[in-house]
């Protein structure tokens, strides 16, 4: 299942946020959105996923979604939203009980995403108990669950630690090999974008517009740490965003 | 300007953190209880607090003791806590409902909110003639009375709770296709749990006031009652007895809320 931006646009009273943005995200790839603080990447986001309504333009999806998928659009969250009540298995199961599953069928697709993301040993535990990274390891296992078409994460790793950060990409693009998921990947950090994205697309500032959309070739799993040609697309993107971002930072907020 | 071969002496970087993290010390409240008691005995037998003023501490212990063994206690107890129980349960689950349609909807919050205001700063007991012509002398006017009472303090805790349920979660909820009821119970009311508790502890205090006001105002046994009766024969040791009876009941209200705070809110620690 493919989703189609329609000439979005975005404002909130007098503020324009987004301007006729229009995109595809392509079944099986990581479209990285990236764009300096307060370009309105986030607010994408949520109304590709439906949790706000665009002022102008559709977002639409083409195709249907893969036999078994439980909620097409799913989100994973910078602050992981895990319910600090429930166990990391009452946190997956949250997710499948209101879609009647229950018992044995939900235990069996809980320990599977589990296994996925090393967390089978964890099942019992609160998320106090957990850190940064495992919780959102949990987050993401809980998107898992539902089967998503195509998984929105905003800015998932951002909340964590670089060692931690390095770790969990590490995990998604071994998550992906393994299966090919679909995903709009919203993040400030150019380095998780030429690490994680098969295309970048670059926003000004406010109001967001797209400036470029950069096409990473190279296969997931050779990327790694330091190299020299994602260097230079990193350099690249930096030199694209550097003034925006100098120019968003000082800008008054009055949203 | 210091000379460079002129070092100051070191100094010990002086301790600041510390405090603001409540500990459990449970015998600290048994001690102060003991020492108040203690001083009250002493004072009482050598005579430097006299009778007039404080009954002695043994003498209402001794009351106490009449009061088991002649049956009276249960005779006495036994309606108050059926009122106490009745009253502040029907209170507490209207309060619980009212408070969370209130947190849920901005129409039930424009219209109860001001409500809420204007009767929570009503002396409860000033209406009690009210209610003894609305529900008759007998059990109904106390019932109205203690639900009334905790009513307004459970809807203004409830409400502020499910407001600051982390709408973080709720996004959440919305974002995985939960239907409505499922986030409210399975997202808002766990969520509110913690101020709802701590707002039923005050509501239950206040019960016991309005329980006590409501005996004493037409009941024919009641620890309200009791201690009514006591006071107007200035009987202090049953008077004390009486409240003493009061002040456990508090005291053991508030050991079941936390020990269902233990029970509920364990994922907090």
């Amino acid at each position: 299942m493919d989703i189609r931006l329609d000439a979005i646009s975005h404002s909130y009273g007098d503020t324009e946020v987004l301007r006729d943005i229009s995109l595809d995200i392509p079944t099986g790839k990581i479209v990285c959105l990236v764009g300096p603080s307060g370009c309105g990447k986030s607010t994408l986001l949520r109304l590709i996923g439906g949790l706000e309504r665009a002022s102008k333009g559709r977002v639409l999806q083409l195709g249907s979604p893969p036999e078994g998928c439980l909620n097409p659009l799913t989100y994973v969250f910078q602050d992981f939203a895990l319910l600090p009540w429930r166990s990391v298995h009452g946190n997956i199961s949250l997710v499948l009980e209101d879609h009647g599953i229950k018992g044995a069928r939900a235990d069996a697709i809980i320990s599977d995403v589990l296994a996925r993301t090393k967390l089978s040993d964890f099942s019992t535990a609160l998320p106090r108990q957990l850190s940064g990274g495992m919780k959102q390891r949990v987050a993401i296992a809980r998107a898992l669950a539902v089967k998503p078409a195509v998984m929105l994460m905003d800015e998932p790793l951002s909340a964590l630690d670089s060692q931690t950060r390095e770790l969990l990409m590490d995990d998604l693009v071994a998550l992906w090999t393994r299966q090919q998921f679909t995903a709009a990947y919203v993040t400030h950090n150019l380095a998780e974008a030429v690490r994680l994205g098969h295309r970048i697309v670059v926003l000004s500032r406010r109001p967001g517009e797209i400036r470029e959309v950069v096409e990473i070739d190279k296969p997931l799993a050779d990327r790694s740490h330091g190299d020299a040609d994602l260097e230079r697309t990193q350099k690249y993107l930096w030199d694209l965003m550097r003034d925006e971002a100098r120019a968003a930072d000082e800008e008054l907020l009055d949203v | 300007m210091s000379d460079a071969n002129n070092k100051p002496e070191p100094i010990e970087v002086r301790f600041r953190g510390g405090g603001f993290a409540p500990k459990s010390h449970r015998w600290v409240g048994l001690a102060v209880f003991v020492f108040l008691i203690t001083i009250m005995e002493i004072g009482t037998r050598t005579g430097w607090i006299s009778a007039l003023t404080l009954p002695k501490p043994s003498d209402v212990l001794a009351t106490f003791g009449e009061l088991w063994e002649s049956g009276l206690l249960f005779k006495h107890l036994a309606p108050s806590l059926s009122r106490l129980a009745i009253g502040a349960a029907i209170g507490a689950s209207i309060g619980i409902v009212a408070g969370i349609l209130i947190g849920l909807f901005s129409y039930a919050r424009a219209g109860l909110v001001p409500l809420v205001a204007a009767i929570f700063p009503i002396p409860k007991i000033a209406l009690l003639p009210l209610f003894v012509i609305w529900f008759g002398i007998d059990e109904s006017s106390k019932y109205a009375l203690i639900a009334f009472g905790t009513f307004t303090p459970t809807v203004v805790a409830t409400y502020g709770a499910v407001d600051n349920v982390d709408r973080s979660l709720i996004r959440m909820g919305q974002s995985f296709g939960l239907s409505w009821f499922s986030i409210v119970r399975k997202i808002v009311l766990p969520g509110a749990m913690p101020g709802i508790l701590s707002g039923l502890r005050i509501s239950l205090a206040i019960a016991i006031i309005l329980l006590v006001a409501a005996e004493m105002l037409g009941a024919e046994y009641g620890i309200g009652a009791y201690i009514l009766e006591a006071g107007s024969l200035y009987d202090l040791e049953r008077l004390f007895a009486g409240v003493v009876i009061l002040s456990l009941l508090g005291v053991i209200l508030s050991a079941v809320i936390g020990f269902i705070e233990r029970r509920l809110l364990g994922w907090r620690e």
